[in-house]
């Protein structure tokens, strides 16, 4: 909502200056997105009067001159030929930022004579283009005064600062120029001028009559819709001033029919429309258009509205979508001589619909979506045809009204204790009846007030909503912080278990060397589908991108498409990671939160070779030193051979804890790398954090600390087994033969070829045996080899001598 | 006497002239062996007689010690040599680069997140989330937002496909539906703050089609809107880490708050690319609030006769890229390694109240 100073000052008494008034519209929730003044970069120039000027010793063409700044006297040179004694002009001292050079004005000496400041032309202040001369302001100037005025009375200046303010979506009383003044003026920062507006009298029955067409569901889309026929009129140019003042507000001027109705609608925020009636067919009527039918509208595009979207149309057919936008073909035209002026008022929530539908901004929707003051259907009528009879010319009929305007708003019960208790600022009882009644509220005193709001504030509706009038316009700034009690003098902890598994996983990853990522939730589908997703029941139905359109099933394709991006600029050894939602399906409920990471590329090359790259095995000790973290204690759990679909199917794993996956692991399937364009190979782990249970709370004290006093012994077996077997397997059976005796079994070697059958390998093992409550005969330790021994045979094994 | 006194000066000779353990083993046997010079000369001890012995005893002992030690000594010199010598051989060049490892980082999401809670748990305020995928009911009608209000034009919704079931749902577009689960959830007296994912329909050089916010809510009797006031002031002042912070209240308007009220803080951002805050003449837009619309208490079964609350919230993108000095939100999900590295925080700087939020 853009408008004036000038403008402004036509509906409001003020002596405050722009800056004030906007400082004053922010305070109270009209925000200035920006003011433009034209003198704010003048602030520093004052009022010179030249009291000498003398040839410059050593130049012809220049001027020393004595110039008073109302205190002192200084010496300038000056090139200008108007430089002479007697004249006022614009002083700019040292320190002032020329405007059209930008530079600060320094002392300076000009052909060995000091200058100790400079006049100025209205090229070098961004006045025009003259600079033949310096400026000759009036000889009434004030010498010493700041320049701005004098600039003003000696019509160099226009001083009418341009506001722009953003009007949000409750306020559409504030969509006018007199809305905004009247805001102001509640607030005390001026007086409102108010003039009732004058009927016009008609001299004839409108021959044109208007009907609402609508079902009773759909009453309330236009209550009340009000016209006249004016015949006779000559359309053309509307005054200058007109023109002018709503090229200020950056309005095109169309014609006077035109720029009379938007003049009012930027004045009054009461939208008009000017309708050719001899263009017309028949009369006039409000109705929801047909599913399908077609408008050719202002902007010469062609909308197809649906059924929920009001008209306006003739006999024959729709003429302007409702208060949205006119039509194209029943507006006014240069040879228009006969109008019908229609001012009616649309539901807002029905034009916000269809404006969002159709995707038309127009001022008119603006205003209606906000709310319109119903009340000033008719007063916008009368003084719309007055503006029409005094530029155009013709004569007004009857006006003609269809349907009856609403009732006034009901009371409200507002206790004014609630301006303390609910807005924390005491006010004055006075002052808060005074501040509704200059808003414009009705105000009944009984002890409780009974508060009506006026008919342009259809967002008032209950007590919350009288404190929040009170406080904006009393001061916000006003309220007193009053701290928010704790109960404990220590803050008590807040996170729960699982937020803080997530926060530890997120740093645990990290301190592994992985650079954390945030990516989008949505992927393309067909990245989707390699991972288990892609279905219908996860699509976006208005994606921002087509290959934005799917909830991703999983992290690691966002993982995987950052790494191919990363590798296409040169960055192709990777450790990537993120913590956030996948879906299994477009439900509520169907989010998990997982941690995934990606190792793509090679080991880094180095002097000493070898290192890890993106194998298996890198990400399974990055997997197992994160479940380590995020549960306290070595992951328990057995790690099984086999994962999903998008890992390698014979180099990838699984942890589960019952029947949930927690986590699953491996080097990515070469068609999924190769859907993403990497060509380099890719490892990764997804953890499901969610499926990770929650460990059972034993109290803070650890158990007690018991070392065996017995020593342990270490054996070494190595078994030949058949190739496919599992490693994991031989451990197993291993931990069975004493599950009190076995402290730890592990995996030292694993050997194929030479000396080991063919489809056979050799898997040696180290059994840490403790014992607990004596030292083990060598019988006993030899019974417990035999039996590790029996047990692993039983998976088809046979010792290895 | 002389002769000892000689035997020894020549021993002591070859013992320091041993140039390596065996040269000096040879010695040893040549001298102090069962046939060595020095053992044959102890042995003619026993046919001396006592007065003899008297005399030629200490002097044959004195020779056995000497020796003994020298070996000794050169024994240790020789092996310290060998040392040296191996050690020499072993030299590393200290100068070539260790094993590369990775320098992992936490995204400056995450460490906003951190910190932003460290201050939220100190005033009392827990963690509540909810899901990405929100019912349109939380989203917007319990937030007294119902269909087709001019409000829903200011957030443009993602909308997701029809399910199974035939209903639809939508991404949420801001975390308050996670506040009204808090509400029907809970009883008063709330204090929580909803970090999270949020998602609209918008991309530009300032917007993104997913971005963070953090909303904070109090629901509790006789709160009003000094406590909202005092509540943000204090959130601001600690996370931005600056005592100089000057906030601006201004009225403003959103269908779940009532009255509303956004926030502004005070910048200079006269030199281009810089921003200086608590001085200058531009404010900076840090987020909404308001107290609790009486509708939103209701539709979430809470008694707004005898409850109130207060609601703010603020971008978390917003809040890094102000506090960090980060030019535009779009790097923020590119997962440019580049960016990743120059913005993200060290694995264990971990933010806390006690030890300063940042480094």
């Amino acid at each position: 909502m853009k408008f004036t100073l000038s403008w402004l000052k036509e509906h409001l008494d003020t002596e405050a200056s722009a800056a004030e008034i906007a400082a004053r519209l922010t305070a109270i929730g009209l925000e200035v997105e920006s003011i433009t003044d034209p003198g704010a970069g003048l602030k520093d120039f004052i009022v010179g009067e030249v009291v000498t000027a003398e040839k410059h010793p050593n130049a012809d063409k220049l001027r020393l001159c004595k110039v008073s700044d109302g205190k002192d006297s200084l010496q300038i040179v000056c090139g200008a030929p108007n430089a002479r004694a007697g004249i006022k002009v614009v002083l700019a001292r040292p320190g002032t930022v020329i405007p059209a050079s930008g530079d600060v004005l320094k002392l300076g000496t000009i052909r060995g004579v000091e200058s100790r400041g400079m006049m100025c032309s209205a090229r070098e202040l961004l006045l025009g283009e003259d600079h033949n001369g310096i400026i000759e302001l009036k000889a009434g100037a004030r010498v010493g005064a700041p320049v701005v005025a004098a600039l003003v009375e000696a019509g160099l200046l226009a001083d009418d600062p341009l506001f722009d303010v953003a009007i949000t979506p409750n306020r559409g009383d504030a969509a006018s120029v007199f809305g905004i003044a009247r805001d102001l003026a509640a607030s005390g920062l001026g007086t409102l001028k108010t003039d009732k507006v004058q009927p016009v009298a008609g001299t004839f029955p409108s021959p044109k009559t208007i009907t609402l067409d609508f079902t009773p569901e759909n009453k309330d889309a236009c209550p009340v819709f009000a016209g006249r026929l004016i015949r006779g009129v000559k359309n053309g140019p509307a005054p200058q001033w007109v023109q002018d003042r709503l090229k200020s507000v950056g309005m095109k001027s169309i014609s006077a029919l035109v720029d009379a109705t938007n003049l009012i609608a930027q004045d009054r925020g009461r939208p008009l429309h000017v309708f050719d009636a001899d263009r017309l067919s028949g009369n006039l009527q409000a109705r929801m258009a047909r599913d399908g039918e077609p408008v050719a509208a202002l902007d010469e595009k062609t909308y197809v509205l649906d059924a929920e979207t009001i008209v306006i149309a003739d006999d024959s057919h729709a003429r302007g979508i409702a208060g949205i936008m006119g039509g194209m073909d029943s507006g006014s035209f240069a040879d228009t001589k006969n109008v019908f002026l229609e001012s009616a008022w649309f539901d807002p929530a029905r034009i916000a619909r269809a404006g969002r539908k159709l995707s038309i901004v127009s001022d008119a929707r603006y205003r209606f979506e906000r709310g319109v003051d119903p009340q000033f259907v008719l007063p916008g009528l009368e003084l719309c045809t007055r503006l029409i009879l005094e530029w155009c010319g013709g004569e007004a009929s009857d006006v003609v009204i269809a349907g009856a305007l609403p009732p006034a708003h009901k009371p409200i019960a507002f206790d004014p204790a609630l301006v303390q208790s609910f807005g924390g600022i005491v006010v004055p009882r006075e002052k808060i009846i005074g501040t509704l009644q200059e808003l414009g509220f009705v105000v009944e005193d009984h002890g409780v007030l009974q508060v009506v709001p006026p008919s342009w504030r259809h967002d008032v509706d209950g007590p919350a909503d009288l404190v929040e009038e009170v406080v904006r316009i009393y001061g916000l700034a006003d309220v007193p912080s009053v701290p928010l009690e704790r109960g404990n003098a220590v803050a008590a902890p807040v996170l729960s278990k699982a937020q803080r598994r997530t926060r530890t996983a997120r740093r645990a990853i990290a301190a592994r060397g992985f650079n954390e990522c945030v990516t989008f939730s949505f992927i393309a589908r067909e990245q989707a589908k390699l991972f288990g997703g892609g279905d219908d029941a996860r699509q976006l139905s208005n994606p921002i991108a087509s290959d934005l359109d799917a909830l991703r099933p999983s992290i690691l394709p966002s993982l995987l498409a950052a790494g191919a991006r990363n590798a296409a600029r040169g960055f192709a050894n990777l450790q990537l990671f993120e913590i956030g939602a996948a879906f299994d399906s477009g439900m509520p409920e169907a989010q998990k939160t997982v941690a995934a990471a990606l190792r793509t590329g090679h080991a880094e090359r180095h002097w000493k070779k070898g290192g890890e790259g993106t194998e298996l095995f890198a990400v399974k000790a990055d997997l197992l030193a994160t479940l380590e973290a995020i549960t306290g204690a070595p992951m328990s759990a057995p790690v099984t051979q086999g994962g999903p679909a998008w890992y390698h199917p014979g180099r990838s794993g699984t942890i589960a804890m019952g029947p949930k996956v927690i986590a699953q692991f491996g080097e990515l399937h070469p068609k999924v790398l190769a859907a993403f364009g990497l060509k380099v190979p890719a490892a990764g782990f997804e953890i499901f954090l969610d499926a990770i249970p929650e460990p059972k709370s034993k109290g803070k004290a650890k158990p007690l600390f018991a070392p065996s006093a017995f020593q342990a012994i270490e054996r070494d077996f190595a078994f030949v087994v058949d190739a496919k077997l599992a490693a994991g397997e031989i451990v197993k059976a291993v931990k069975l033969a004493d599950r009190a005796l076995i402290d730890s079994v592990s995996v030292f070697d694993v050997y194929e070829g030479k000396g080991v059958p063919d489809g056979k390998k050799s898997v040696a093992v180290a059994v840490r045996i403790q014992p607990r409550d004596a030292t083990l005969t060598e019988a006993e330790i030899e019974a417990l080899a035999q039996k590790i021994v029996a047990g692993v045979v039983k998976l088809g094994a046979t010792l290895r001598s | 006497m002389t002769d000892i006194a000689a035997l020894q000066s020549e021993i002591l000779a070859q013992i320091s002239a041993a140039a390596d353990e065996a040269a000096l083993e040879a010695v040893r046997v040549g001298t102090l062996g069962k046939k060595g010079s020095v053992s044959a000369l102890l042995a003619t001890m026993g046919k001396l007689t006592p007065d003899e012995r008297k005399v030629q005893g200490p002097l044959f002992n004195g020779l056995r010690d000497a020796v003994t030690e020298a070996i000794a000594a050169r024994k240790a010199e020789l092996a310290e040599a060998a040392l040296d010598a191996r050690l020499a051989g072993e030299t590393l060049d200290a100068t070539l680069p260790a094993r590369p490892e990775n320098s992992g980082t936490i995204h400056p999401i995450s460490q906003v997140l951190d910190e932003v809670v460290a201050i939220f748990a100190e005033l009392g305020f827990g963690v509540a989330e909810g899901p990405d995928v929100e019912f349109d009911d939380y989203n917007f009608t319990k937030l007294n937002i119902p269909p087709d209000h001019p409000a829903r034009q200011m957030q443009d919704t993602f909308y997701v496909a029809p399910q199974v079931d035939g209903t639809s749902h939508v991404l949420r577009t801001h975390t308050s539906p996670v506040q009204v689960r808090a509400m029907l959830n809970t009883k008063p007296p709330i204090r929580i703050i909803s970090p999270g994912r949020t998602y609209r329909v918008d991309s530009d050089a300032t917007h993104s089609p997913m971005f963070h916010q953090v909303e904070a809510l109090v629901v509790d009797k006789g709160i009003h809107l000094g406590h909202l006031k005092w509540t943000v002031e204090q959130f601001c002042k600690a996370f931005f880490e600056i005592d100089q912070i000057e906030l601006r209240a201004r009225p403003s308007f959103f269908p779940f708050t009532e009255p509303s009220l956004e926030w502004d803080m005070r910048c200079d951002r006269s030199v281009p690319g810089k921003i200086t805050f608590g001085t200058g003449h531009d404010w900076l837009e840090l987020g909404g609030s308001g107290m609790v619309h009486r509708k939103v208490l209701e539709n979430c079964g809470i008694d707004s006769s005898q409850y109130s609350g207060f609601a703010f919230g603020f971008g978390l993108d917003r809040m890094a890229m102000l506090k960090y000095g980060m030019p535009d939100i779009r790097g923020f999900f590119e997962s440019d390694l580049r960016w990743l590295k120059h913005y993200g925080f060290q694995p264990l700087d971990i933010p806390t109240l006690e030890g300063g939020l940042s480094r």
